[in-house]
């Protein structure tokens, strides 16, 4: 891991507020070349350290909602491997959205999303608990999304300022 | 029914009761343009004089715990010991002056009580207080009301808004008492180094002026770091510094401000301040204290906030065809009109109504505000951009007709 420029640390948190951004706007808001900043972030896309770009969706806003569920996983290790090995054949399916290796009473915090109940209850029953290193599993519904990644999820409060002031 | 009533029993109405001196204070400019603003849809806001960020969260958090607590009760009328000390810390960490907590600091309803409890404690009717223009717009009513002569110096573009010693030593009279600082500048952004306060300090001394400096923007500067004039070599006893919370920590409701200065004077604020209002709310005296020992990172984070909209605007300005001073400090750009032709309220109207774009028109602050526009970048970027987008338009639609 090598230490990122203070430029390319101004240019993430910049982007992290809104992926959108061109590299002539970030130019302009940090007070540098745009070419700077388009190398920048070119070495930064390289180095995938920008991994994606990616739009966060209040599911609940629209009709198709989704159901996600937060599974505590409690595994064995795997000789030599660690949990690096069971946490790839869990991350693999497509209906797993995130996994973490977790500190204290269970070992991986898995994030699944499905259309429906069943379809997510189903999913830790036919594919994750017979897994072999499985030991148990917990699974909490998500009912809902205050704040995620940062982002709080409820609408914008509206600018209650004056529209002039001294 | 009221009304009809009053007229009944007074036909010429009620205005002749009222103190001529606060009946001749002429309305305020930038009133009028805020019922111009608040008659008209859709627009985007360049005029709001405060910061864009609620109150951080912690600070809120502080207040409402106190408040849980119970601690509803009069404070002492110079503020809460504690809050003081704090306020003398930080003064002493960031910009190097020393006030003593027990007599030489005290906590106020904003700045504007500050500078309202100065210019009562100081002027005289008759005496001359001398401000650099534009300039904030309070002031000079203030002086007005206690019988006092305000008299504007012209600051300009060209000296990036700074007061120079010349036009200091030109407005000087036998007269002359108090010289009133705002630096970083609302409306023009300018801001002033030790060696730009230096021959400043000097006219104060050989004048005997007394100095108001409103640091309310102290923490707002850009590639520089603020300077007080309190901090200047013999200027602490002859300097009312007056700051607070509103700009550095977007606490602009809570009205917590705060003086430092001689102790002679701060008793005389003191002693006008326990007679009208005792103290100031305890609940953001909490609050102010929770900012002040908790609320640098955030603080921090918003003061580079407002640097990058900065650089978005000036250049914006620019790229329109708007001579655009790079403003140090505060979150005000100051841009010339004067390519337009127009008058300063004249373009700010053309702007309000054909671009939907609210800026105070610069003739509103004085002199030296005829030919300008004051645009507050305290607003999010994508609005900014939309705002500069729209003026560009209306510039170059009167540019063409011309």
């Amino acid at each position: 891991m090598n230490e990122l420029s203070e430029l390319k640390v101004n240019i993430l948190q910049l982007l992290k507020e809104d992926a959108r951004r061109s590299s002539d706007l970030i130019a302009t808001l940090l007070g540098v070349g745009e070419e700077e900043v388009r190398v920048a972030i070119k070495e930064l896309e390289d180095d995938h350290v920008i991994v994606k770009y990616a739009t966060v969706v209040n599911w609940s806003k629209v009709e198709e909602e989704k159901v996600t569920a937060l599974i505590e996983v409690q595994i064995t290790p795997e000789r030599g491997r660690g949990f690096d090995s069971i946490a790839e054949r869990i991350y693999l399916f497509p209906q797993v959205k995130s996994v973490y290796l977790m500190s204290g009473a269970y070992d991986l915090l898995v994030e699944v999303e499905g259309k429906h109940l069943r379809e997510v209850a189903s999913f830790v029953s036919d594919k994750l608990s017979p897994l072999e290193a499985v030991l148990s599993t917990k699974t909490h519904f998500i009912l809902k999304k205050y704040k995620q990644d940062g982002i709080i999820f409820e609408e914008h409060e509206e600018d209650h300022r004056l529209a002039i002031s001294p | 029914m009221v009304n009809q009533s009053v007229k009944a029993e007074n036909p010429t109405g009620m205005k002749h009761y009222i103190n001529p001196l606060v009946r001749s204070i002429p309305p305020s400019g930038i009133r009028k343009f805020f019922d111009l603003v608040s008659g008209s849809k859709d627009i985007i806001t360049l005029g709001v004089g405060e910061p864009d960020f609620c109150t951080p969260w912690h600070v809120r958090e502080a207040c409402v715990y106190s408040l849980e607590r119970g601690m509803t009760k009069y404070t002492s009328n110079a503020g809460i010991p504690e809050l003081r000390e704090e306020i003398g810390q930080y003064l002493n960490d960031s910009f190097h002056v020393e006030y003593n907590p027990a007599n030489e600091i005290m906590v106020t309803v904003g700045g504007s009580e500050a500078i309202d409890l100065a210019l009562r404690a100081l002027v005289n009717p008759g005496d001359e207080i001398l401000i650099p223009e534009p300039s904030y717009i309070s002031y000079s009513p203030i002086i007005s009301i206690g019988g006092g002569v305000p008299v504007g110096i012209e600051t300009t573009a060209k000296d990036e808004f700074k007061l120079t010693a010349e036009a200091l030593q030109a407005a000087i009279t036998p007269k002359s008492k108090v010289l009133i600082l705002c630096f970083p500048s609302n409306p023009t952004g300018g801001t002033m180094t030790y060696e730009d306060y230096l021959p400043i300090a000097k006219i104060a001394q050989e004048n005997d002026l007394i100095v108001i400096s409103d640091e309310i923007y102290a923490e707002l500067t850009y590639d520089q770091k603020h300077v007080s004039f309190a901090s200047l070599p013999g200027m602490k006893d002859r300097t009312i510094l007056v700051s607070g919370f509103s700009k550095a920590f977007a606490m602009t409701g809570w009205r917590m401000g705060y003086a430092c200065g001689h102790r002679d004077l701060i008793d005389a604020m003191l002693k006008i301040h326990q007679y009208t209002v005792m103290c100031a709310p305890v609940m953001g005296q909490i609050a102010a204290l929770e900012a002040l020992k908790n609320g640098k990172e955030e603080k921090d984070r918003m003061v580079e906030s407002y640097n990058m909209r900065r650089r978005l605007v000036v250049k914006g300005f620019r790229e329109i065809g708007l001579d655009c001073h790079e403003p140090q400090g505060a979150f005000y750009a100051f841009p010339s009109i004067e390519s337009t032709g127009l008058s300063s309220e004249a373009f700010a109207e053309r702007l309000l109504f054909e671009g939907k774009v609210a800026a105070v028109p610069g003739n509103v602050f004085g002199k030296g505000g005829e030919g300008f526009i004051r645009c507050s970048y305290a607003t999010s970027v994508a609005q900014l951009t939309e705002a500069i987008e729209r003026m560009g338009k209306i510039v170059a639609k009167i540019k063409h007709e011309m």
